[in-house]
């Protein structure tokens, strides 16, 4: 934040899988962080290359090959944001774009803040006045939706897990603090044999967490895609068949789905982030209604729409009232129940509306391969793509549970060294001040708060 | 209560700066500003009561300690007045890291206070006055005097208001309800509905004290006696090591049982805190011994200190068992912990409740936003403790007469002293109980040593003019050579020679199987600059224990020290980014209306104080750092 010169770097493509993906790295480490990943014919070394040149070779992360790459190399202050900049064009692919810019995290950088690039290249003299107000709506846009996906889309347990944590670190915290506040009520001697059991077991956990992020399972990555349709249209069904597994209940009873249920699926290398949800419909039953409105909601927000429409009854109102809401999104209808005698056809629903259309049976699992080829066109084709943002959450979320992890290291490093008590506070409040970067929860008064309402202080 | 005068009258002497108050904050004003050359007046409703200690027997303690060190590095007048009147002393958390050494000195209260007096009315252009001040005249939003209850105006151009615990105070135990001050004196009564006319928010805290008893009731026999250190540091750096190796007294220490507590849940209905007459907020860290009672139910016994008032009284102080529970309940509780089985009381328990102001309507210079010339200090801006009182009055009192002087007025931050971080404290933060300094508060805490204080502020206190050019150069000297002699220690090497691996083995050091600087060795746990003696041929000098000390800190924390100085350049890049005056923060495009709000509030004086300011996000100061950059 402010004006931090440390080195960022963020993924600058959008998250398709396109033919090239760009990295980018800025800030005083820049060729420092390159060099490092860099491998190129005969030993050549970037950071001794000039200004404006494009290098061709390898990024590595140690013996193993990320990717075969070209690298633009700029020096501040002719960049972009002013300072020492590398940009890192790779062969494209959500996987080894993101591949890199863990592996440049790795070396170095840090994951860049909503709007960071832009605001450095305006604070750095990059920009002209009338182009400020664009970054400030580049910022708030951004760290908007950074906020969304850093809180909300983090996984219930992991968030859980966390808070955990952070209260056991206050918890330790807060005793050491105190009794150095009043050393003549409370002793603290030897609490670093008590600490090195503690601080040993939230490592793990936080190593296990660490583990969680690599397997991508921390957030909820993916294309947000929300399955709509009246009641009864088999909406369950085709999540159900998707999975490969009877995750949604499945009756003949019409409004069975009452709450939206929420999936991660992979179709040939796309992930979804898959919605099934509530059939639309007008309804009086209070806990329907709920979740009809909550369906209407999702679908709002989605970046893929899967319209399932019953072909084996007549249009309704329902769903023309799904049409409307669909016509601006991009969206997928469906066909479904092929396998009964149909009265829907796609001449029908054309004169309605113009989308791709699918014939399937969810029930006999015919016209699934069309879809999954129609979604990996779309992807492809980049009319579909995520966010980039929450990839770089996802790396943000990964730095800041290290971080945690080398302040506890450094905490069981003063115990082993016998160090006094007070400089293990120093290292425990650093990892619970990273922790909370990803719940979203800043330190404030929580040390102080904790010490006066657990412990007994003196006078 | 609104004052109106009788008979009005002028007095034509001329006045730069006028102090209200002279507890610990007003001393340190009143000197400091008397001593940058300004004609100062000092009112206090009893002359008697300057520099009074009405609650617990000592200065310093963890954290205030550091204060009191860093004020004498300032040039403030509290840390020479202890050495001259403390009965015993001792380093806190000894045995802990040295960024939590804490010194603590047992007072003579009426010798301290007495010695505070004879400095303040030997102090060159400052006079003391006994009187009430009721009224603050201002004029344009500009200070221009003062009246006080006899009707007399007094003009000048800056006013430092420390008034303590005084304003509106009611003293309270049991039913028993006295509209005094702290030890039954007068209570100021007409100055808060001046400073409401004058657009000022004022708040209402609460704090109390123990009782005193007679020490020849007192069986010590059932206590543990508590010595001070056998070797004194003083808190001055212009004190003589030498002068303060003083017979000391004991304090006592002995504890409350389940039957103490009993008698105090058998009677928590009579207690004015439960009942709902006291409404002011009191602290958590000082809680009663009804608190502490109720809050931690478990703990089967609470220690009490019992600390001498003075050399020349009998009275004891009775730490750790402060209460505003009716005076037969004290009899009792009192009289059920060892030692206080037939105590006498002379001064009853109470708790007090007073008017303070949110401080956040201060600059970190503490003067007000609203009225310029109008300063403030103590605990009248929410603090609580001598030693945090001292400190605001010294930067309050500086600044007072750096304004009348037309000079810019100094700010201490957050990585400087702890002074920095309780001002920014009051200036910033919400509160909403009497604030005390504690060393978690200071991020910096490895920085802001106790030992170090006079390297962190003496060339700000010589710069401001407090401290003298003899004091700033002897000081200039000390640096020099710490900074030498470990320079030095970093590039002398010791081979593997059996004088070095004897000395090694003899203090339980692994041995060495390649050289090693000197510094490496200091590194080690079990080893010191001290020990290293005989290895160390080219050593020069013998150097005092201070800058020993120094030397062995500075090599042993190294790393510690290196990282935090690295966080400081992170924040100082904030704090000194300024945010100018007349911002329009309604014009700063996409800053939310929460941020705007509380910016329009509290008027950050950098970007640095913008951000802790809750309710404004990183997001904001993001828009705000964009905003300002053009």
């Amino acid at each position: 934040m402010g004006f931090r010169t440390d080195t960022i770097a963020a993924i600058s493509t959008a998250m398709t899988n396109s033919g090239i993906g760009i990295v980018r790295i800025s800030g005083e480490d820049a060729f420092d962080v390159i060099d490092k990943i860099y491998k190129g014919k005969k030993d050549k070394i970037l950071s001794e290359q000039k200004s404006h040149t494009i290098h061709y070779g390898y990024i590595m992360d140690g013996d193993d090959t990320i990717d075969e790459v070209l690298v633009l190399l700029m020096r501040g202050p002719h960049s972009y944001t002013g300072e020492d900049t590398v940009e890192i064009d790779c062969h494209g692919g959500v996987f080894v774009t993101k591949k890199i810019l863990e592996t440049v995290i790795k070396y170095g950088a840090r994951p860049a803040e909503p709007g960071e690039f832009s605001k450095r290249a305006f604070l750095n003299g990059r920009m002209d006045l009338s182009q400020a107000e664009a970054v400030i709506d580049i910022i708030n846009s951004k760290n908007e939706y950074a906020l969304k996906s850093s809180v909300n889309q983090l996984k219930g347990s992991v968030h859980k897990k966390i808070k955990e944590i952070r209260e056991e670190i206050l918890y330790h915290t807060a005793f050491i603090e105190t009794a150095l506040d009043d050393p003549e009520h409370i002793s603290v001697d030897g609490y670093g044999d008590k600490l090195r059991g503690v601080v040993d077991k939230l490592m793990a956990e936080i190593k296990k967490l660490l583990d969680t992020v690599d397997n991508g399972r921390i957030i909820r990555e993916g294309i947000k895609t929300v399955i709509v349709g009246k009641p009864n249209a088999g909406k369950s069904s085709l999540l159900n068949t998707l999975l490969g597994e009877e995750r949604a209940i499945v009756t003949d009873i019409a409004g069975t789905t009452r709450d939206v249920l929420e999936e991660n699926i992979q179709l040939q290398g796309v992930s979804l982030n898959i919605m099934d949800t509530a059939g639309i419909r007008h309804t009086e039953d209070i806990v329907e209604k709920i979740g009809v409105d909550k369906a209407r909601a999702n679908a709002e927000e989605a970046d893929l729409i899967i319209y399932v429409v019953d072909s084996s009854i007549p249009l309704d109102e329902n769903d023309f009232e799904i049409i409307n809401m669909i016509r601006e999104k991009r969206a997928i209808i469906l066909l479904n129940k092929t396998d009964l005698s149909t009265v829907v056809d796609k001449d029908e629903l054309k004169k309605w509306i113009t989308k791709p259309m699918i014939e399937i049976s969810a029930k006999e699992e015919t016209g699934i391969h069309e879809l999954e080829s129609t979604l990996k066109e779309m992807f492809y084709h980049g009319e579909l793509s995520f966010n980039d943002e929450i990839y770089i959450t996802n790396a943000r979320h990964k730095a800041a549970l290290n971080d945690a992890y080398q302040s506890l290291g450094k905490v069981m490093d003063s115990i082993e060294n016998q160090m006094p008590e007070d400089f293990f506070t120093i290292d425990l409040m650093d990892a619970y001040e990273s922790l909370g970067s990803i719940t979203g929860e800043t330190i404030g008064e929580d040390l102080v708060n904790e010490i006066f309402s657990k412990f007994c202080m003196g006078k | 209560m609104k004052y109106s005068a009788n008979s009005v009258w002028e007095n034509k002497d001329q006045y730069d700066v006028v102090v209200v108050g002279a507890g610990h904050a007003g001393c340190e004003a009143a000197l400091a500003s008397a001593r940058l050359g300004l004609r100062t007046i000092v009112f206090t409703v009893s002359v008697e009561s300057i520099a009074m200690m009405p609650c617990n027997p000592n200065i310093g303690g963890t954290s205030k300690g550091h204060l009191v060190r860093e004020l004498d590095a300032l040039g403030g007048e509290m840390g020479k007045t202890i050495d001259k009147t403390f009965i015993q002393s001792k380093m806190l958390n000894k045995s802990k890291g040295p960024a939590v050494h804490s010194l603590r000195a047992q007072a003579d209260k009426k010798n301290y206070s007495n010695t505070m007096r004879r400095t303040l009315e030997n102090q060159e252009n400052l006079e003391v006055k006994q009187g009430e001040v009721v009224n603050i005249l201002v004029e344009n939003g500009q200070v221009t005097g003062i009246q006080t209850y006899s009707g007399a105006i007094y003009h000048c151009k800056a006013v430092v208001l420390c008034t303590g615990t005084y304003l509106k105070a009611r003293c309270i135990y049991g039913d028993v309800s006295m509209h005094t001050g702290p030890n039954g004196l007068q209570a100021a009564n007409y100055l808060t509905d001046c400073l409401k006319d004058l657009g000022i928010e004022m708040y209402r805290f609460k704090t109390g004290t123990p009782a005193r008893i007679d020490k020849r009731s007192i069986d010590f026999s059932k206590m543990e006696e508590q010595f001070g250190d056998e070797r004194v540091v003083p808190f001055s750096f212009t004190t003589n090591p030498e002068d303060v190796q003083i017979d000391q007294v004991s304090c006592w220490l002995t504890y409350t049982n389940e039957k103490t507590h009993e008698i105090i849940r058998e009677n928590l209905d009579r207690s004015p805190l439960y009942s709902g007459m006291i409404e002011g907020t009191g602290p958590r860290y000082c809680p009663s011994i009804e608190d502490k009672v109720v809050k931690f139910a478990d703990k089967s016994r609470h220690q009490v200190f019992i600390e001498p008032e003075g050399l020349d009284t009998n009275e004891m102080y009775v730490g750790g068992m402060s209460s505003s529970l009716p005076e037969d309940v004290q009899y009792a509780m009192y009289r059920s912990v060892p030692g206080l089985e037939n105590v006498k009381i002379v001064r009853n328990a109470y708790a007090i409740e007073y008017d303070c102001i949110d401080a956040r309507q201060l600059y970190p210079t503490l003067e007000f936003k609203k009225i310029r010339g109008l300063f403030s200090g103590g605990q009248f801006n929410g603090s609580s403790g001598y030693e945090e009182a001292a400190a605001q009055g010294l930067i309050a009192g500086i600044n007072a007469a750096r304004e009348v002087l037309g000079k810019e007025q100094i700010t201490i931050d957050r990585s400087q002293a702890y002074i920095g971080v309780l001002i920014d404290d009051l200036v910033t933060k919400e509160s909403h109980e009497p604030y005390r300094m504690m060393t978690s508060r200071a991020e910096y805490r490895l920085l802001l040593r106790q030992d170090n204080a006079d390297q962190r502020l003496t060339k700000i206190g010589h710069e401001i003019g407090l401290i003298s050019d003899e004091r700033y150069q002897k000081f200039v000297e000390k640096e020099k050579i710490i900074s030498e002699e470990i320079e030095r220690l970093k590039h002398v090497n010791v081979g593997t020679s059996e004088k070095v691996q004897d000395l090694l083995e003899k203090y339980g050091s692994t041995p060495l199987t390649s050289g090693s600087t000197l510094a490496e060795l200091i590194r080690r746990p079990e080893l010191n600059y001290q020990l290293l003696e005989p290895i160390d041929e080219q050593r020069p000098e013998k150097f005092s224990q201070e800058i020993i000390d120094q030397i062995d800190i500075n090599i042993k924390y190294e790393g510690y020290i290196s990282r935090q100085m690295k966080q400081v350049e992170q924040f100082k890049k904030l704090e000194t980014r300024k945010i100018p005056d007349d911002i329009d923060y309604d014009a700063v495009p996409s800053l939310r209306i929460e941020a705007v709000q509380k910016l329009k509030q509290y008027k950050p004086v950098s970007i640095g104080q913008a951000s802790r300011i809750s309710g404004v996000s990183p997001a904001d100061i993001s828009v705000l750092l964009v905003y300002l950059g053009h």
